[in-house]
């Protein structure tokens, strides 16, 4: 084992900056790295944290700044060379071969030899005695013989590590490692982790889930925008800094929009959507909300806290296992995206260049699909109702295009996403759901497709939308719910201020200690559907 | 030149230049005559040779154009040709009276094509509703389907005595061959239905990108499942059509591969093997284009040893012709050279 003295800095990187295609990915970001230490890299989706990571392991060529490991400057060319110099990763995906034995697994590529004397060939004995040895470091006792396939999620990791701390003992990189990890199986992780620490090792350790970080990490850094934010002690930095600090509250915005630009309704008009209980196993629960006609609904949370995958539930993406779900006042269940259009509902998904434009198709067609699909293979659409609908559209949504019979792939990327929600129009839903409609698109862009939102919501359209940016939400929505691990956490009206979701998100459930359990999160929510002003884990400062 | 921006364009050029080689070694070769109340000549017959093909053709056109692919075509074409040479039967009847039929026409071609609406509805099912790769899930009816003709005429080569089957590949419908006048009618009814229903949208929506048409509402498994029907039953058509030209139903040689001939004969028509972009017009072209290398290569007297190896020569260059990247690597040299 990395036989550092603990507090030294073993892994340092200074002022790296890392450019793909011309985009700055990172910008000048400093990391420290100390022997026996966790350390936990933070920031949202885009914040540079892979980008990093791949920097360090040599996945990626430095272009600028330098890496020192124990005072020596390195320069990693792979992975194979970062695993020589003492850097191993274990990623969120187990990449070894579960149809060999676990034995075979730590030393694949390195197995030991008996000497030619001895006939030669691999030296299973040895094998076989030095990987249940190093398993037998982290706490696990198993049979290294067997199939790696036969044992759980959770060994196959620790398998992984195993095999990573036999390599080199210096650096482990830990790329959100328990994403696919029960509770209890977290804890078995953290406990290795606390060990390997112990024995000096420098741990760098990547995840969504913010209570995690609190109980394994030391210290935290946290990126955004490809820029360096800071480095923490964990004890020093609350749930909601922490929170504040990735999501860069405040930070970019000039101009704060005015508040309430949706004006109150009549006095509430008729549900159109609602959602009891909905849940889908490994996916979402919890999901309980309604929305009335004209109002928009809000869905924040970090990445990763299953706000597409209420997206997905509702439009009949995926099935839902628990809960009901009515729409205007009945109760439904789809089982593909066509009948929920059937039933009134719009979908503009988050990706738009898989999952939302048909890139070689015209931008009329690709506006009149989802209409031309509701109105079935015998009532084609003429012409001429497809280009007085597509010219309505583009112009209430002010699509620019040279030419609106050329290919939807020649338009900007806002105006792409104009033509989906377009698309979505077309059909004339009760409800439209919007994810990250924002995303990837500029400053103009944005503001121009939050105050056409507004528009729609007055004339009527209910809208579910869904945006990682908590200024964005608090400007349009009428209703806020928050998620948090894949769990619905609460549900704040209009007036509510960005520390109230920061302060949601951040709240540490009572109990538990690793991700959100469920009766704990049942509580909360019951608690903050009563306008929860700011519940416990405080809001920053 | 805008003209040969067209897409039909190359898939032209390249059978006039077929048929100009023809008409150079052989003079009689563009020649059309009256006979026996018919047309008669070389062209008409590439016309009617090259009907079964062109079926075939449209089918796997529409298939790929979903994402998909049906390599089982050509057992499949042997399969409709067995189960309706068992229906009908018969032996030769020496009596001179016109030998019989053991069930009705009508009810031999009817099963003949169930049997092959189901031989693609089953390859539809694998691909959609199990997930299977489409060159694997068909290709188990391509290897299975031999077999299943086989067990269906009982491993023997049925020879057709009925004058009236016969119609189907010899028989002639105002002058024309029936069977290219059948195969023109359903790519011209293929066509109409693509362009007059929305249908030609979804399939383009389903080749370009099968998720965001799935999101935008288009119900592509059903679809899907109808293209691979239509496929198989198109398939059957030809083996209607290939059993009645050589009066007999023959389970290892009847379409044999028919399915790499199809799809070259989409490839030709300039529809992309990656899915969305179709043209059944060149499909059509592309059918015709594999019919008149046949017969270029019986007209040019070519030795049947080294037939294979000369038409697969003849591709090459037609493939290369087609070739966009080819003719641009073409044009840098002549203007490197001109300079």
């Amino acid at each position: 084992m990395g036989a550092q003295a603990p507090g030294a800095p073993l892994l340092a990187a200074r002022g790296i900056s890392h450019a793909y295609a011309g985009k700055l990915a990172l910008d000048g970001v400093d990391f420290v790295l100390r022997a026996g230490e966790v350390h936990a890299l933070m920031g949202q989706n885009g914040a540079g944290k892979s980008t990093l990571i791949k920097v360090l392991t040599g996945a990626e060529t430095l272009q600028a700044g330098d890496i020192t490991l124990g005072g020596q400057r390195i320069t990693p060319t792979s992975t194979l060379d970062a695993q020589r110099l003492g850097i191993s990763t274990v990623y969120q995906e187990v990449n070894l071969c579960p149809n060999l034995s676990v034995a075979e697994n730590i030393f694949a590529g390195r197995q030991p030899y008996k000497s030619w004397t001895r006939g030669g060939g691999i030296d299973w004995r040895a094998l076989n005695a030095r990987a249940s040895e190093v398993l037998e470091s982290l706490d696990v006792d198993i049979d290294v013989k067997r199939e790696l396939g036969s044992y759980s999620v959770a060994i196959q990791q620790m398998v992984a590590i195993a095999r990573a701390i036999d390599i080199s003992a210096r650096v482990l990189i830990l790329d959100e490692p328990t994403s696919s990890l029960d509770n209890d199986e977290v804890e078995q992780l953290f406990a290795a982790l606390r060990r390997l620490r112990a024995n000096g090792m420098g741990i760098l350790f990547v995840t969504h889930f913010l209570d995690q970080v609190y109980a394994v990490c030391d210290r935290i850094t946290v990126l955004r925008n490809g820029k360096l934010v800071g480095e923490y002690a964990a004890a020093d930095l609350g749930h909601g800094a922490l929170v504040a600090a990735m999501v860069g509250r405040g930070a970019d915005v000039a101009t704060p929009a005015p508040r309430s630009t949706v004006e109150a309704q009549a006095a509430a008009p008729e549900s159109v959507l609602a959602a009891r209980g909905l849940a889908r196993r490994g996916a979402v629960s919890q999901v309980d909300f309604e929305i009335r006609r004209g109002e928009i609904l809000g869905l924040a949370g970090l990445l990763g806290s299953g706000r597409t995958e209420v997206a997905r539930l509702l439009f009949g993406l995926d099935r839902a296992d628990a809960g009901t779900l009515r729409v205007q006042g009945d109760d439904v269940s789809f089982r593909d995206p066509a009948q929920a259009i059937d039933r009134g509902l719009g979908f503009c998904p988050e990706e738009r260049k898989t999952e939302g434009i048909v890139e070689d198709l015209s931008i009329r067609d690709n506006i009149a699909l989802t209409l031309q699909a509701r109105q079935g293979l015998w009532r084609k659409l003429p012409a001429a109702r497809v280009r007085e609908l597509t010219d309505k559209l583009s112009r209430l949504l002010d699509i620019r295009a040279p030419d609106l019979d050329g290919t939807i792939g020649t338009l900007s990327g806002g105006n792409q996403q104009k033509c989906v929600i377009a698309r979505a129009l077309a059909t004339e839903p009760c409800v439209l759901i919007l994810d990250e409609p924002t995303r990837g698109i500029d400053v103009a862009g944005k503001t121009e497709i939050m105050n056409q939102l507004v528009e729609l919501a007055r004339a009527g359209l209910s809208i579910v939308f869904i945006s990682a940016e908590i200024e964005e939400l608090l400007r349009v929505s009428t209703r806020i719910v928050v998620m948090r691990d894949r769990v619905q956490v609460g549900t704040l009206e209009r007036g509510c201020s960005e520390d109230d979701i920061y302060a949601m998100i951040a709240a540490a459930p009572a109990a538990a200690s690793t991700s959100a359990a469920a009766p704990a999160a049942a509580s909360a929510s019951a608690a903050a559907s009563a306008n929860a002003g700011a519940p416990p884990g405080g809001a920053a400062s | 030149m805008r003209l040969m921006k067209h897409a039909l364009f190359w898939p032209i050029l390249t059978l006039a230049l077929l048929i100009a080689l023809n008409a150079a070694v052989n003079p009689g070769f563009l020649a059309i005559a009256w006979r026996d109340g018919h047309l008669y000549g070389n062209l008409i017959d590439i016309l009617n040779r090259a009907a079964p093909l062109a079926l075939v053709a449209t089918g796997m056109t529409l298939v790929i154009a979903a994402r998909g692919l049906d390599i089982s075509v050509g057992a499949v074409v042997a399969i409709a040709a067995a189960t309706a040479a068992v229906l009908i039967g018969g032996s030769l009847n020496l009596s001179g009276v016109e030998s019989a039929s053991e069930h009705p026409l009508w009810l031999a071609i009817a099963a003949a094509l169930g049997v092959a609406l189901a031989c693609g509805l089953w390859n539809g099912v694998l691909v959609v509703g199990a997930g299977m790769q489409p060159i694997i899930a068909t290709l188990i009816l391509m290897v299975a389907g031999r077999g299943v003709a086989q067990l269906i005429t009982g491993g023997q080569i049925i020879t057709i005595y009925y004058p009236p089957y016969s119609y189907l590949g010899n028989g002639y419908l105002a002058g024309l061959p029936f069977a290219a006048v059948l195969a023109a009618t359903v790519i011209l009814a293929t066509a109409l239905l693509l362009a007059r229903t929305p249908l030609g949208l979804y399939v383009r929506a389903i080749g370009i990108n099968p998720v965001a048409a799935r999101i935008a509402g288009v119900r592509a498994r059903p679809i899907t499942l109808a293209l691979y029907g239509f496929c198989g039953l198109l398939a059957g058509v030809a083996g209607l059509i290939v059993s009645a030209n050589v009066r007999s139903a023959d389970a290892n040689n009847a379409g044999q591969l028919m399915e790499l001939d199809a799809i070259l004969a989409v490839t030709l028509g300039g529809t992309a093997l990656t899915g969305g972009k179709f043209s059944l017009a060149g499909t059509a072209l592309g059918a015709l284009i594999i019919q008149t290398l046949t017969s270029t290569i019986y007209s040019l007297g070519v030795p049947p040893e080294v037939n294979l190896v000369f038409k697969a020569a003849l591709i090459f260059i037609v493939m290369l012709l087609q070739s966009a990247e080819f003719r641009a690597s073409l044009l840098k040299i002549a203007r490197r050279g001109e300079a």
